[in-house]
């Protein structure tokens, strides 16, 4: 075996590095963050939480979305450096303490809602974001232009399918993703 | 558990969906060993040549960065009789893409730093990667992929093609397309002194084992290979693929255990790719319909590699009666990167061609194009002679025409406009090869009254786990939730590769055949079984492979409703439903899921795929998920999956044929002939997107 050089990046903050505190999943993190990397590399690499899963890297694919402040966001997108103080959701803080499984968990069994499994934590993290969004009166590209600003979007297949395109599945799960999601609309 | 529950065909959840809706499945790139390090690659920025100069000072002097491989350092492999996998171990480019350095380093982003920083120069030659009918490099080969013959022919079709009474004669276009499986292609690697130890995402990790041996030098029980959650291949993680060469490459030289995730631009270049398949079909037919000529010649690409030829011609072997046939490939080597396995080689693009000239040639009959295909079926396989174990094409057609609403349908086609929207609908027959290899499994029967089933299956999202624990459970005779199936590593028992549609039948053979065994040795039992329990083995070698009488395949008929936008030339799938006999479905709910994620893919490769080969810069334009348009939620509508239960004694024990591919088989030929329905034009390149769509339009027509 040989090894070359050897650089470790840990340490205390510099120019290239500096400390953030982030809440994951109800937990507070101190980290030393390299300015270069992303929310979905530190959850992944440095908190082991490999949920939120590497697609593209480009936010092309969505199977990195996490909800950050609540708001759905692809991870792959963020700087961590610019999240200082933020409180993020991964797939693995949805269900309650134990065992417990979010709705939406037991609705994507239910409903078969994927095959491989690779996009299915982005789907889940983006369909509690688009619940929200939809219950925040937020309309998408289907939404009626005359329905009035501001109640709640009732949210058939078409606003379902609109509001998840930015989540890929290559399996082709889609129609039984759409019917999960239906199950857990209030 | 009720034992109805264990009857195979039952919809049984699947055993990892815990792991899958919690994020704790842990797939290639996510095995956390302590010390692990990354590594990210560098590759050829021409498309043939040589690299003359690589400079790593930079990269190495950049921070993080541990070391940096190339041609000149590398350690040297062994033949493995794959050309794509002989990475660093010269300086010649034979396509763009090709990698020429691989950078290790203790974080992503010091080596993708790191990549950034090495310094090339090239030894450039001109390229040539422009597929064309009357490219000089064109040959027949010997072979297609899947072992079949390049060239086969009955009778006299060009005779009988041109004597014919009613002729289509159409040249047919499917571009490249990529798998992108939604996990890239990633492999972990670790050595403990000489054992080498990986996790890949690979569709079979009992082939990848043997690979890296072989360019490792090492004997086969010092490798280990994990693939125990696999994100989608379709075919593209089928063999070992350069990753995890590279992984294992890196990890012996550093000393440490080292993670390569190709990035998503990568993969087209790496990973294999549908060759883009140049289709000529010419169907003669006499006025009642019935065939007399059928001639499907496809031209197709490889790389200077390696010959890889799409054996698109080859369903036109299988489907219909014709006494005069000629079915025939040519290749022509460029400076592509190989294009290797992607769902159905050969059935989806060679149906969408013959399943096109079909709805061709019922028009200029004024027949339906159902009562066509019908009024064609062969009595045995018309190129071999051998009688059909099951053929229930004609029913699929029929239950298929019967939900779908057929007979409402205009026979005329279009335009049928509604408002600014052309509708229309159109159908298409498929058909996949049933096909099995041997495998081994164990199973043992615990003191504890329950059973464990032990095969080096692969899930890469079939539900392999849950469909041969139903095998299992079935054969011994038992309730499901009293068998554990172990998958998913190298040192379980051999077994064949989660592709072609095989391995359902494959490893449910051999675990069928353990469990049979076992069962009958538990008869012969008595009292309580001694620790660690009683077990029975099987090894399918010469019987699952052995020689079919029987021409055996599954077949399906697709039936598709569009609205084609003449404002935009945008087409849009209204409603998809597919109806299959492909023997005994096994699990209903994984196999509906199957069936429905086939025809997704069938619609992205009708309306959303297509990859170019840039004859500039000899590469693929569309090569990451923005430019390359995998179909999203919005493009997918209603999609219904049926089937019709086969009872078929010549398959295997458990009576079934695959599910993996027929799906998309038949889908995008369904589409094109529904937008053909819709505005009375035939697009005869794929895929059908706004731009070729609008401009294909009368001038009349479009808005």
């Amino acid at each position: 075996m040989e090894t070359d050089t050897a650089h470790p990046t840990t340490g205390p903050p510099d120019h290239h590095h500096s400390e953030i505190t982030l809440r994951v999943n109800g937990k507070p993190h101190t980290l030393t963050v390299d300015h270069r990397s992303v929310l979905l590399d530190v959850l992944r690499e440095d908190l082991d939480l490999t949920g939120a899963k590497k697609g593209c890297d480009h936010g092309q694919c969505g199977a990195c979305t996490v909800l950050v402040d609540g708001r759905r966001a692809n991870s792959c997108l963020l700087p961590a450096v610019a999240l200082d103080g933020g409180d993020i959701t991964t797939v693995e803080g949805l269900g309650g303490d134990g065992e417990e499984l979010h709705p939406l968990q037991r609705a994507f069994l239910d409903r078969d809602a994927f095959q491989c499994g690779y996009c299915t934590p982005g789907q889940i993290c983006s369909a509690i974001g688009a619940l929200a969004e939809a219950a925040a009166g937020h309309p998408s590209h289907v939404t009626d232009p005359g329905a009035p600003a501001g109640p709640p979007v009732a949210l058939d297949r078409a606003e379902i399918r609109e509001r998840l395109s930015g989540n890929l599945c290559r399996c082709g799960a889609y129609p039984n993703i759409v019917e999960a999601v239906e199950d857990v609309i209030p | 558990m009720s034992d109805t529950d264990t009857a195979l065909g039952a919809p049984a959840e699947r055993r990892e969906g815990r792991e899958k809706v919690t994020g704790t499945a842990r797939y290639a790139a996510e095995h956390t060993v302590p010390g692990r390090v990354h590594a990210w690659p560098v590759t050829a920025a021409i498309a043939c040549g040589a690299v003359r100069a690589i400079d790593t000072t930079e990269a190495l002097r950049s921070a993080g960065v541990i070391t940096v491989l190339t041609h000149e350092n590398a350690p040297r492999l062994a033949d493995a009789d794959d050309p794509t996998l002989a990475v660093l171990q010269n300086s010649r480019v034979p396509h763009r893409g090709w990698p020429i350095a691989l950078v290790v380093a203790e974080t992503l982003e010091a080596a993708r730093a790191g990549a950034a920083a090495v310094r090339v120069e090239y030894e450039a030659q001109d390229h040539d990667v422009t597929l064309t009918d009357s490219h000089p490099g064109a040959y027949v080969p010997e072979e297609a992929n899947g072992g079949y013959p390049g060239h086969r022919e009955r009778g006299a079709p060009e005779g009988a093609f041109a004597s014919a009474a009613v002729r289509v004669d159409a040249a047919y276009r499917v571009p490249p397309l990529h798998n992108h499986p939604m996990e890239p292609h990633a492999a972990t690697a670790q050595w403990d002194g000489h054992r080498l130890v990986v996790h890949d995402s690979s569709q079979g990790a009992t082939a990848v084992r043997a690979t890296l041996a072989a360019l490792f030098r090492l004997p086969e029980d010092q490798v280990t290979v994990v693939a125990e959650h696999v994100g989608g291949g379709f075919g593209s993680k089928g063999t070992a693929r350069p990753h995890v060469v590279l992984a294992a490459m890196a990890a012996r030289r550093t000393g440490r255990p080292v993670t390569v995730v190709l990035p998503r631009r990568f993969l087209p270049a790496l990973v294999g790719h549908r060759a883009p398949t140049l289709h000529r079909v010419r169907l003669g037919a006499d006025e009642q319909g019935s065939l007399t000529a059928l001639l499907h010649e496809v031209t197709t690409h490889t790389s200077r590699i390696k010959e890889f030829v799409e054996q698109a011609a080859v369903p036109a072997r299988v489907m219909y009666a014709s006494p005069h046939s000629r079915t025939t490939h040519r290749v022509v080597p460029l400076d592509v990167p190989s294009p290797s396995w992607m769902r159905a080689p050969g059935e989806a693009p060679g149906m969408f061609a013959l399943e096109s000239a079909m709805d061709e040639l019922a028009v200029a009959l004024g027949t339906d194009p159902v009562e066509l295909r019908i009024a064609n079926e062969p009595d045995t396989e018309p190129d071999s002679g051998k009688p059909f174990s099951s053929r229930h094409l004609v029913e699929c057609l029929r239950e298929g025409a019967r939900r779908f609403g057929w007979a409402h349908r205009d026979p005329h086609p279009g335009p049928h406009s509604s408002g600014p929207l052309l509708v229309g609908s159109g159908v298409a027959a498929a058909v996949y090869p049933v096909l099995i290899q041997p495998s081994t499994a164990t199973a043992r029967a615990l003191p504890n009254g329950n059973f464990t089933v032990r095969v080096n299956a692969t899930d890469i999202g079939t539900g392999a786990r849950t469909v041969l624990a139903q095998v299992a459970a079935d054969a011994l005779g038992v309730p499901l939730d009293r068998v554990r199936t172990e998958i998913g590593n190298s040192d379980l028992p051999s077994a064949s590769l989660a592709g072609g549609s095989s391995g359902t039948a494959s490893w449910g053979w051999a675990v069928h055949e353990a469990c049979t065994r076992l069962r009958a040795g538990l008869a012969e039992h008595t009292g309580q079984l001694p620790e660690p329990g009683l077990t029975a083995s099987a090894d399918t070698a010469g019987t699952a492979d052995a020689d079919s009488d029987y021409a055996r395949h599954a077949f399906g008929a697709h039936f598709a409703e569009v609205a084609v936008d003449t404002v935009t030339g945008e087409v849009r799938v209204r409603r998809l439903l597919g109806v299959y006999a492909a023997g005994h479905i096994l699990n209903s709910r994984t196999a509906r899921s199957q069936f429905i994620g086939g025809m997704t893919m069938g619609l992205g490769m009708a309306l959303t795929e297509g990859s170019t080969m840039d004859a500039a810069f000899g590469d693929f334009t569309e090569s990451d998920l923005a430019a390359y348009h995998v179909p999203v939620h919005a493009d997918v509508p209603a999609v219904e999956a049926h089937w019709i239960d086969e009872d078929d004694p010549h398959l295997n024990p458990m009576g079934s044929k695959g599910i993996g591919e027929i799906g998309i088989v038949g889908t995008a030929a369904a589409i094109g002939n529904a937008v053909h329905h819709a505005t009375g034009v035939r697009y005869r390149e794929l895929p059908l997107t706004p731009d070729r769509v609008l401009t294909g339009l009368p001038s009349f027509m479009a808005r």
